[in-house]
């Protein structure tokens, strides 16, 4: 019993800081660039893929052994289909500011690569407890990065953070932070900070290691 | 709708609101695939090719189907089913009846399903409510302007790969850096179209 709750805790803190999907695997880009122009989003975002995350996690961990193989992806996909359709839902209803300012990318969580990378990897090897704790450390690892992404953007694009007014640089606000062409600077800023530190080699390319198409584009694309 | 609505529309989906460099739909193929210039052309040529296919077929679903029925709510489980479907199938095909195009186009196409710019056009076409030639005029000009960026970077990533770049930063950082600079230079395009 104690190997197990050991073993759950490793599940749960891995996604937040070692195997961070967005730092350090780089999985889920689009939603990381597109909705981080303020902190608040960020953390909207980070907790609705975290929900979606885990419903789907637990579902197709659930119903791993009924699933056919060759028909997996399909299946997966319609399990996460309808949990995004309901957290729209959801924060439509009770939250729908953040509903309008997450706009279509609420949707696009549905095509998010960490959640069918875990639902491949992890969701559908493992039981139902630990894939559980899977979801929620790399929800939240996720919801980390979003947020560190949103603050530097949001303090330095426009001189606020989270309701709160920058003295000096709300002044002179940096508007290209909150540009497309700011996102990926930050972005890039980050990963690199992340390698120094971590003291480790960079990815050597862009990871398609979640990528449920992994099998098929190892061997013929040159998105390895 | 005249020709210069459209024309409006195919530049605008293209060039000002280009799909990967500033919606950010579609980053994983375009750091992925970028890295040779005949990659790039391949997956865009495929991306464009299923985005006008997907266009032209969730239209009349959404429009014929779903709204009579009052079931709108299900567009993204349909839409994205449709999509996957729709890689399936034309996989098939180009592998039995066009080797040929199937051996350039074929190892893009499984990546296309989980490109969340082609679910992101059809939905799209939907929120704006455009009609059926608009939401197929959206979806080229969003697919071209997908290629478009991809050439270009992959133009940028062979430069990028002889620069002395300092450790920290090699690989992933400086590319993302890259694409930051050519995403500057989109914006030159703002607000060509009012």
């Amino acid at each position: 019993m104690a190997e197990n709750k050991i073993s759950l805790g490793k599940e749960l803190t891995k996604g937040i800081i070692k195997e961070n999907p967005t730092l350090v695997m780089l999985l889920g880009m689009c939603p990381t660039l597109a909705v981080t122009t303020q902190a608040m989003n960020g953390i909207g975002m980070g907790l609705a893929t975290t929900f979606v995350l885990l419903g789907s996690n637990i579902v197709i961990s659930a119903l791993r052994k009924v699933i056919p193989d060759k028909v997996r992806i399909p299946a997966f996909i319609v399990i996460i289909a309808s949990f995004v359709t309901l957290i729209g839902f959801l924060l439509e209803g009770f939250f729908p500011d953040l509903y309008d300012s997450l706009g279509i990318y609420l949707t696009l969580i549905t095509v998010n690569c960490i959640i069918f990378g875990r639902a491949e990897m992890f969701a559908s090897k493992n039981g139902i407890l630990a894939s559980a704790a899977d979801a929620i450390g790399m929800g939240i690892g996720f919801t980390l990065a979003l947020f560190c992404m949103g603050s530097v953007r949001e303090i330095l694009g426009t001189g606020k953070w989270l309701g709160m007014t920058i003295p000096v640089l709300s002044e002179n606000p940096m508007l290209l932070f909150i540009m497309p062409a700011g996102g990926f600077f930050t972005l890039g800023m980050i990963i690199a900070a992340v390698n120094k530190l971590s003291n480790k080699k960079p990815p050597a390319e862009l990871g398609c290691k979640g990528c449920p198409n992994a099998e098929n584009c190892g061997k013929g694309g040159e998105c390895q | 709708m005249s020709v210069k609505d459209l024309l409006v529309i195919l530049l605008a989906a293209m060039l000002t609101d280009n799909f990967v460099l500033s919606k950010f739909m579609g980053i994983c193929p375009f750091l992925g695939v970028s890295k040779k210039l005949d990659s790039a052309a391949g997956m865009g040529l495929a991306v464009t090719f299923v985005m006008m296919c997907a266009a032209a077929v969730t239209y009349p679903i959404h429009h014929g189907i779903l709204v009579p029925n009052e079931l709108e709510y299900f567009d993204t489980v349909v839409f994205i089913l449709v999509i996957a479907l729709f890689v399936q199938l034309v996989e098939t095909i180009l592998k039995k009846s066009v080797p040929s195009l199937y051996k350039s186009l074929g190892v893009y196409l499984p990546l296309i399903t989980t490109n969340c710019a082609v679910l992101g056009v059809t939905v799209l076409n939907i929120d704006n409510s455009y009609s059926f030639i608009k939401s197929i005029t959206n979806a080229l000009g969003a697919g071209l302007g997908f290629m478009l960026a991809l050439v270009i970077f992959s133009g940028v990533r062979k430069k990028l790969e002889y620069a002395d770049i300092p450790e920290t930063f090699k690989g992933v950082p400086a590319t993302l850096i890259a694409a930051s600079i050519v995403s500057v230079s989109f914006m030159g395009f703002t607000g060509l179209f009012g």
